[in-house]
């Protein structure tokens, strides 16, 4: 913002003003739950390069992972990577202006809610989690 | 005197130049990350938590190799563009803003090359 317009002049309504609404929410959770992705993907990054040097560095790094504190982290990026894809297609869904009515635009929000935690939990099935 | 029009004054002014290519590719990727993300949780996630054994047997299916350093290869530049989007709507001042985005690169392209590097020595050499 240039100096000039600075000072004493009245702002439009801010973040906090607003009731959270469905659309704005499921959006913002996008967002975060794609930064926090990036500790996910160091975490299976180090796991190979651990497997790709030694399998005692294999082992270490595996018990990490499969360690109590290991698991929050990894099903937390799971929900997050399931959140983030499904927030993403429909964001792509938007993107090709489709949607945009507030019933499908709700409607969408609570399918990528509800469906990130099914995937999460078929997810953690299928990888021998809770066997 | 100026015989310049008021349209050739302005042309090639504006911030529209290669803006709708880089919109056009970071979509282009998440479309593109859509099935290699599907592909590489169901190769690592029976892994992670096996043995060492397993993990090196599975990569030597040509298949699941290149379908994960694919995925490496894509998921860390739209993490990069990604990330470069959140620093430059959230940080404002000049100085942190550039450093951001260059440690963000220098991060993106170290963990991702990092990955794709694993895959292949894990394929080749076990």
């Amino acid at each position: 913002m240039s100096k000039r317009v600075k000072g004493n002049r009245p702002l439009s309504p801010h973040l906090t003003i607003y009731r959270p609404q469905m659309s704005s929410i499921s959006s913002i959770l996008v967002r975060i739950s794609g930064v926090s992705l990036a500790l996910g993907f160091i975490l299976v990054t180090s796991w190979l390069l651990a497997a790709s040097t030694s399998v005692e560095y294999f082992n270490c790094m595996n018990g990490i992972l499969t360690s109590w504190i290991g698991m929050i982290i990894m099903t937390g990026s799971v929900w997050a990577l399931c959140y983030h894809s499904l927030g993403g297609i429909r964001h792509l869904i938007w993107d090709m202006g489709f949607g945009f009515d507030l019933k499908s635009a709700d409607r969408m929000g609570w399918i990528v809610i509800l469906g990130s935690f099914v995937l999460t939990f078929v997810v953690m099935c299928y990888s021998g989690a809770f066997s | 005197m100026n015989f310049k029009t008021d349209r050739a004054k302005v042309l090639g002014l504006g911030s529209a130049k290669s803006g709708a290519e880089h919109w056009f590719g970071e979509r282009l990727k998440s479309v593109a990350l859509i099935p290699l993300t599907i592909i590489f949780v169901l190769i690592i996630a029976p892994l992670i938590g096996s043995d060492h054994a397993s993990v090196v047997a599975s990569f030597e299916n040509p298949l699941i190799s290149i379908s994960s350093v694919l995925f490496f290869l894509v998921t860390f530049k739209h993490l990069e563009e990604g990330l470069q989007v959140v620093i430059e709507d959230y940080v404002h001042s000049k100085g942190s803003l550039l450093f951001l985005i260059i440690f963000n690169k220098l991060f993106c392209w170290t963990v991702g090359l990092a990955g794709v590097f694993a895959i292949l020595k894990i394929t080749f050499a076990g």
